[in-house]
């Protein structure tokens, strides 16, 4: 019995979606998400993958298809058909995939604004911190946290890339440090400038990155959510020991935060340093 | 009528030029052999490059820096990417097949300016031969093929000076084989021709061409800028004079996102005229090629800034260029469409040059899936500047280019050589390579995934099992390049003849002796109206035969 | 016939065109040179983007602030756009035959040219800073300075020209002229881009 074709492709466009949203949601690349921004990184990373896997699926299918089931036959000669375009065809294949692009970059743009990359630079307030010389500079890149009515306020850093090291310093506390600790829970806004070459702050279980520019100050906003400790990676190269530039970031609960922040601050009782 | 000539009557022509091997090293102004000249010089720098590329895996098969010194893996890595852009991918797609194919496709005997075209050839080996020799007089660039300042001007400045020389007079040479190829295209074509009838590696070069016009000297003028940092102390690019880096990565992504294109633009061309001839069909929408050449020609030179979104660069900027890059993907996609409709219902004969094509489509669909998942600003602000990007980009221009420069070779070897390669061979090498890539490249997505940054030469020793497979497939690669090699030279002395036209093709490149005369026909260039003119119309298909799938398939 | 299977020689192979008489083209040189400025022009088109750039997200320190003295730059302009007429003139005359009139106005030109040059590097010599003073100052000698050398490149054409086109022996006549035609128009081009430069760096 000879089955429609058309009840096959259908068949097989069914298979194919439903093999990529499998995929999709089975196979994780990614590793452990320690911050808010994380999960919803993670969920457009999924959707771009679902799409992606089946994309590529069917096309190499499709070709793959071809190859078998067109191969020249010893015994065969002539040409193939004539078919030199078909424009209801080719209309489809602009139109779904503009469609799909649409999608993706209306979706990413939500994506984009959740994780506080619409909210513009530098309004965060840090110019109460201890900061009035510098408070209304200007920012050039990076993530603002988007400060929700209520929350905590954000806690401020300052870091300083040169070769081949992190600098943090605490203005609160005038803490200096070579480790960024911070608490779970409690958004944090790092302002960061190079002394040096270009260098950028990168911690893979945040989904974050943000170049570190001599002259051009940044700006990176997260809020940890999982303690323990991650590494921060320097993404742009800046040298010879580029590879090696690398610190960490210590996640703690609050409690435990406030105890090494005030076991190191400086400002009110400087003998616990 | 004949090629014979009375011998008193060839020797009473003033020899100016000279022939029979040594051609290939004197100021040939023959299209085709300035095309070859290009093909054998890339390929020189391709194993030179190849080289390179072995002596960076070989250093990432431990974690620590324990194969060259640490400066000296920079250098590596800053040759290897200059040398493998502009010596061997670029003048390659374009310098080496544009020069042989596109006067036959306009019916012409030779390109518009034959001497500007040597000119343009002959820059290449003496500015490849300095920029290589850096490494042995001066210590070569160190900051990495895109040349990033303040970097580029605090490192040693001999080398970094000799980079910016080199890849100035490489840019000029790539703009002077520009404007030859838009005035022969659109100046030089056959009486009767229309720009409609050309073969579509012709609108692929002058798409290319367009954007090596307006973008390449913007590149020249920031390195001339650049130097002027590192020699006269001007401070265009130093913060530490008032200078701004982040214009140096806009001016200089301003021709470098397009040189993606200038990489593989001609490439898609190519492709265009291997896949109809040996799946023995028209090329399928033509026009909607055409349009979809041009699409991405004008996209292309607004989607710069997708390389700078963890740089300074303020939220709308971010905004504008993902939706700008996405929109690539449609003209793109196709192209892709339409090559699988062109091979839809062939006659399809699985050879080397087939193989390496459908090699070409399975890797760089993966590539251009990834490249609209790093035009989202928020998915490249986890994965720029990782191994995720290094995989992107090599799937674009190993898994693209390079594959397509293969099948190109394949294609073409019988009318350059007059000889046919050897078929097992060259499937070997198609398998060796294709297994090679993959097993290099794909694992370093999820390096790049997990946190493993780009340009380094030491790593968290958690990645190390997934490196050491990189490098496996790196030595893969190196290996399948030895039947190709034996292949080329073993063929070119003893191959089977090939005759004119052993593919059965309709291009007018095949219309000649191969290989060709020097002025490509003898008597009157052929008109050809119908480059694709392939296969049996529909309704002189013996309906008899057909079964319901064979019209299904035939789109009725 | 035997003129297509001879080698192609040097002398044949530069002019395709007139080498295949059965093959006519149209002159496809003008078009090739119109090509090469529409990438000169990026280059200037790139410096002009970077010095806007700065300007604009790059304030000078207090102090550092310069206003340009304006009388010679505008001298300047005057001297290179009556050179465009000047040339245009040479042009007229040499499709009219007349070598002699084409000349004098062709010396004419280079001898504007030259005077432009001088006054450019009187002003060198009397602004208040330096090549690596600061971003302006730098962005301003670059610009200017590639300008310059496309001036002087330009200069040095004319003089060629006026000595092709020399009565006895030259090879520019009423019939056969590209030189002149292919100099004519990169003046045009270099005059053009002083127009615009002069805006940007001068004016705004
Ligand atoms: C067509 C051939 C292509 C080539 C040769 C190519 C090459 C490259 C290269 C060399 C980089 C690395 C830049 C760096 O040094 O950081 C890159 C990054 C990128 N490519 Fe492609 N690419 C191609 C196609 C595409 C396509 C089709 C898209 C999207 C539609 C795309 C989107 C991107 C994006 C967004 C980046 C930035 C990633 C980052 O830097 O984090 N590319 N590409
Ligand atoms: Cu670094
Ligand atoms: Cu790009």
């Amino acid at each position: 019995m000879q089955i429609p074709s058309a009840i096959v492709t259908l068949i097989l466009g069914m298979v194919l979606v439903l093999g990529g949203l499998w995929i999709g949601q089975t196979i994780n690349l990614l590793p452990v998400g320690a911050s808010a921004n994380a999960p919803i990184y993670d969920e457009l990373f999924q959707v771009l993958f679902t799409i992606g896997a089946i994309l590529f699926i069917g096309i190499v299918g499709l070709l793959v298809f071809s190859l078998i089931r067109f191969r020249r036959r010893n015994d065969q000669l002539g040409d193939g058909i004539a078919i030199e375009g078909n424009l209801p065809l080719e209309i489809f294949w602009t139109a779904v995939p503009a469609v799909v692009i649409l999608f993706v970059g209306l979706y990413s743009y939500d994506i984009y604004d959740r994780m506080g990359g619409m909210v513009p630079l530098g309004h965060e307030g840090m110019a109460h911190h201890a900061m009035a010389d510098n408070g209304d500079e200007r920012i050039w890149g990076g993530l603002s946290s988007k400060a929700v009515d209520g929350e905590a306020m954000p806690l401020p850093v300052e870091v300083t890339a040169m070769q081949f090291a992190f600098l943090f310093h605490y203005p609160e506390g005038d803490i200096t440090a070579g480790e960024l600790h911070v608490p779970a829970n409690r958004p944090v806004t790092l302002r960061m400038e190079a002394k040096d070459v270009i260098h950028a702050f990168w911690v893979p279980e945040f989904r974050i990155k943000q170049d570190v520019i001599p002259g051009q100050p940044t700006q990176l906003s997260f809020t940890a959510t999982r303690p323990g400790s991650y590494p921060i990676v320097c993404a742009e190269l800046c040298g010879p020991y580029h590879g090696g530039m690398r610190s960490t970031v210590v996640v703690d609960e609050p409690e435990v935060w406030e105890a090494w922040f005030s076991s190191n601050a400086k400002s009110d009782d400087s003998t616990t340093t | 009528m004949t090629v014979a000539t009375p011998p008193e009557i060839q020797s009473a022509v003033p020899r100016l030029q000279p022939s029979g091997w040594i051609r290939y090293f004197s100021f040939s102004v023959d299209h085709k052999v300035i095309g070859l000249q290009y093909l054998v010089c890339g390929f020189a720098f391709y194993l030179v490059g190849g080289a390179l590329a072995g002596a960076i895996r070989t250093e990432l098969a431990s974690p620590v820096s324990d194969f060259m010194a640490r400066d000296v893996y920079n250098q590596v890595l800053t040759l290897h990417g200059t040398v493998m852009i502009f010596l061997w991918i670029v003048p390659v797609v374009n310098g080496a097949f544009g020069n042989y194919l596109i006067p036959f496709y306009v019916g012409a005997r030779d390109m518009a300016f034959p001497r500007l075209n040597a000119v343009a050839f002959w820059l290449i080996p003496p500015a490849g031969l300095m920029l290589i020799s850096s490494y042995f007089l001066t210590g070569a660039a160190q900051s990495g093929w895109t040349a990033y300042p303040p970097l580029s001007i605090t490192t040693p400045a001999a080398g970094q000076v000799i980079w910016i020389l080199s890849v100035l007079l490489l840019g000029g040479s790539s703009i002077f084989g520009g404007i030859n190829f838009i005035a022969t295209i659109l100046k030089l074509r056959r009486p009767g021709l229309k720009l409609m009838q050309l073969p579509m590696y012709c609108w692929a070069m002058l798409g290319t061409s367009i954007l090596v016009v307006l973008s390449t000297p913007v590149l020249a003028g920031t390195l001339v800028l650049l130097s002027f940092d590192i020699v006269a102390h001007t401070g265009f690019f130093n913060p530490g004079l008032g200078g701004n880096v982040v214009v140096y990565q806009h001016l200089f992504w301003f021709y470098s996102h397009p040189a993606v294109y200038i990489m593989v633009l001609p490439a898609f061309g190519l492709v265009s005229e291997i896949l109809p001839v040996h799946a023995r069909k028209p090329l399928f929408g033509y026009v909607t090629m055409v349009y979809s050449i041009m699409a991405i020609v004008g996209l292309g030179l607004i989607v710069w800034a997708h390389h700078m979104f963890t740089s300074g660069t303020p939220p709308w900027m971010r905004l504008f260029f993902t939706i700008a890059t996405a929109f690539i993907a449609v003209p793109t996609g196709i192209k892709f469409f339409n090559w699988l409709a062109t091979i839809w219902g062939g006659r399809i004969n699985l050879n080397s040059a087939m193989l390496f094509s459908c090699g070409f489509i399975v890797n760089f669909v993966l590539g251009g899936i990834t490249g609209v998942a790093l035009a989202q600003v928020p998915f490249d602000i986890h994965v720029h500047d990782t191994y995720f990007v290094v995989a992107h980009f090599h799937y674009i221009v190993f898994g693209g280019s390079v594959f397509v420069v293969f099948a190109s070779v394949y294609h073409w070897y019988p009318k350059f050589t007059g000889r046919m390669l050897h078929e097992g061979l060259g499937r070997l090498h198609c398998a060796l390579t294709f297994i090679g890539f993959n097993l290099c490249f794909g694992p370093q997505h999820w390096l790049g995934l997990n946190g493993m940054p780009r340009r380094v030469a030491e790593y968290d020793p958690q990645f190390t099992l997934i490196n050491q497979i990189s490098s496996v497939g790196a030595l893969l690669m190196a290996v399948s390049t030895l039947p190709f090699l034996w292949n080329v030279v073993q063929s070119a002395i003893s191959g089977p003849l090939a005759g004119d036209n052993p593919w059965n093709a309709l291009t007018p490149e095949w219309l000649t002796t191969s290989p060709p005369p020097v002025e490509n026909w003898v008597g009157e260039a052929p008109l050809v109206e119908e480059p694709y003119g392939y296969g049996v119309p529909i309704d002189q298909l013996d309906l008899a035969a057909t079964s319901g799938r064979d019209l299904w398939s035939s789109g009725k | 016939m035997t003129s297509t299977i001879s080698q192609a020689s040097d002398e044949a192979s530069s002019e395709v065109s007139s080498d295949h008489g059965h093959e006519e083209h149209g002159d496809f040189r003008m078009f090739g040179l119109a090509t090469f400025l529409v990438a000169d022009a990026m280059t200037f088109a790139g410096f002009f983007a970077a010095y806007l750039t700065f300007k604009a997200v790059n304030p000078l320190p207090e102090g550092a602030i310069f206003e340009l003295e304006l009388p010679l730059p505008i001298l300047n302009t005057v001297l290179l756009l009556v050179s465009s007429a000047t040339f245009h003139k040479a042009g007229q005359a040499i499709r009219q035959g007349d070598n002699g009139r084409c000349r004098r106005w062709l010396l004419i030109s280079a001898g504007l040219g030259i005077a432009f040059l001088a006054s450019q590097m009187v002003e060198y010599f009397t602004l208040p800073f330096g090549l690596a003073d600061n971003l302006y100052a730098s962005t301003f000698y670059a610009a200017t300075g590639f300008h310059g050398l496309h001036v002087t490149l330009g200069a040095l054409m004319i003089l060629i020209v006026w000595w092709q086109a020399r009565p006895e022996g030259g090879r520019i006549t009423a019939e056969d002229h590209f030189p002149l035609e292919a100099a004519e128009l990169y003046w045009h081009f270099v005059d053009g881009i002083w127009v615009v430069l002069f805006v940007i760096l001068y004016l705004l």
